[in-house]
């Protein structure tokens, strides 16, 4: 098999981009804290990049996208990444090294788990969390990424599209968001106590640090350089301007002012939403997209005001439902004629897309919900979730890493 | 003279804060405190000074307290009363 020096460029370039979203989530997550757990809240995500890399490496990658067991999990033969070697493997990529492959995934494997913590901020034991990661990466990623993406996994042969991770990655993350933060309850103070976001402006540079690595992140996906990397690319961007755009205008609307947090939300949400669909839908239908998912998550990161719970950075409102809405246009906007590998949405007369989607959003809800319930009973159970009260008030900065972000 | 910054409010109230539909009610504003000790035949020349740079015409702009101090005492002479000031 030879291997093209263009696409293997493009996808080393997008793994770089896509490592770069963590960094960028941490940001974007740590100025929406208080200033006592500004590094607690970045910390969370940077240190996924370790403990997911090990796992992926060891692990993880064979269990994702490693030989098939009936259709469910991948088979160990690739622990170690034995085998996985400069040789294409023409089921993922057929024209890069399989290791270009395997390493792009891996930075899809790394934020994904980092994307949960926005639910559970200022109040989780780092031990926890990375027990929790472990955890999670392995009993819920990995076989999810297996069902969606790997050769003979359920959902892939059920004809369910998903072209960078609108299930794996958002439904996923923003499900197990709502079960962590059902599970672990409110920061203490919550709905009394003051608890503005510190530092904005780092808010938004994550949030364009984010939007920036998403071109590796969707246009990546098309594990090749050339058209449908172009198309992928131009929808992302598409779909965040017109979500930027339609949060700040639905909340200027509605609360009397544009916020700058609500357009670094808009972007997000445009993001995650164009996510599944980027590969498969055309300008048109990614404006639209961004359009419905900016004014959709600015009224879902509401939803927690009415159920009471403390989604503290809203990681169910802007990935749960983002990404259910995402996966749900992928079926009705989806164009055979701009992507052969792709099929035909509800608007190009196949009704059975939607319904595949449909069908596999629910699977990725009940699985990741259900398996992230049982982590988190077991951890709280065992070694607890949660800070003590008293370095909850002090703040994860000092009770957690000893440090302060801030010294003046 | 001795200037802090302080956060308080007094008849014009706070503003609020909206973060993603969560409302917040911002009571204290940012303000500045001066505090200066003056000798009795100074007082009003401070106060008109005060009221001409601070003055907006506003509510909120704050007010001058007038009290007596009963003795100064600087440390590194141990001087007291108007010499020290």
């Amino acid at each position: 098999m030879r291997i093209d020096t263009g696409d293997t460029t493009w996808i080393l370039v997008s793994t770089a981009l896509v490592m770069l979203m963590t960094p960028g989530l941490a940001l974007f997550y740590g100025g929406m804290v208080r200033q006592k757990n500004v590094l607690g809240t970045i910390m969370q995500s940077f240190v996924a990049l370790g403990v997911v890399t090990v796992q992926w490496v060891l692990i993880g990658y064979s269990l994702a996208f490693g030989p098939d067991i009936k259709g469910l999990i991948g088979g160990l033969q690739w622990a170690g990444l034995n085998g996985v070697g400069f040789a294409p493997n023409p089921d993922y990529a057929a024209t890069i090294p399989h290791q270009a492959f395997m390493m792009f995934q891996m930075m899809f494997a790394i934020i994904t788990p980092a994307l949960i913590s926005g639910a559970f901020a200022e109040r989780f034991k780092f031990s926890a969390y990375i027990v929790f990661v472990l955890l999670w990466s392995t009993l819920v990623y990995a076989p999810l990424a297996h069902w969606v993406w790997g050769v003979g996994g359920w959902l892939r042969s059920l004809g369910a599209l998903d072209f960078a991770g609108g299930l794996v990655v958002h439904i996923s993350s923003g499900v197990s968001a709502l079960a962590a933060a059902l599970i672990i309850g409110k920061r203490k103070g919550h709905g009394h106590e003051h608890m503005p976001p510190h530092n904005l402006t780092m808010t938004l540079l994550g949030a364009a640090l984010l939007w920036f690595g998403w071109f590796g992140f969707n246009g990546g996906s098309a594990v090749a350089s050339g058209a449908l990397a172009v198309s992928a690319f131009m929808t992302t961007h598409i779909a965040a301007a017109a979500a930027t755009l339609s949060w700040i205008f639905v909340e200027w609307k509605h609360r009397g002012k544009p916020t700058l947090l609500g357009a670094a939300s808009g972007a997000v949400a445009g993001l995650v939403a164009i996510t599944p669909a980027s590969g498969f839908v055309g300008p048109l239908a990614a404006l639209f997209i961004g359009l419905c998912a900016g004014m959709l998550c600015y009224f879902g990161v509401n939803i927690k005001n009415y159920f009471g719970f403390d989604d503290s950075l809203d990681a169910v409102g802007v990935h749960g439902v983002g990404g259910v809405f995402g996966a749900l246009a992928t079926g009705v906007f989806a164009s055979k004629a701009l992507n052969s590998a792709g099929a035909d949405g509800l608007i190009f007369g196949n009704p059975s897309l939607l319904f595949s989607q449909l069908l596999s959003v629910c699977v990725v809800i009940l699985y990741a919900f259900c398996i992230t319930w049982v982590i988190l009973k077991i951890i709280d159970r065992t070694m607890g979730l949660r800070v003590r009260i008293e370095e909850e008030v002090e703040g994860l900065d000092l009770s957690q890493h000893g440090e302060s972000g801030y010294i003046f | 003279m001795t200037m802090t910054e302080v956060k308080g409010f007094g008849r014009q109230k706070g503003h609020t804060e909206v973060y993603r539909g969560a409302e917040y009610k911002v009571d204290f504003l940012p303000k500045i405190k001066l505090e200066i000790v003056a000798p009795d035949d100074r007082v009003d020349e401070a106060v008109a000074i005060i009221i001409k740079c601070a003055k907006s015409g506003n509510v909120g702009d704050g007010k001058i307290f007038i009290l007596p101090a009963e003795e100064a005492i600087r440390l590194r002479t141990e001087e007291t009363g108007d010499d020290v000031l």
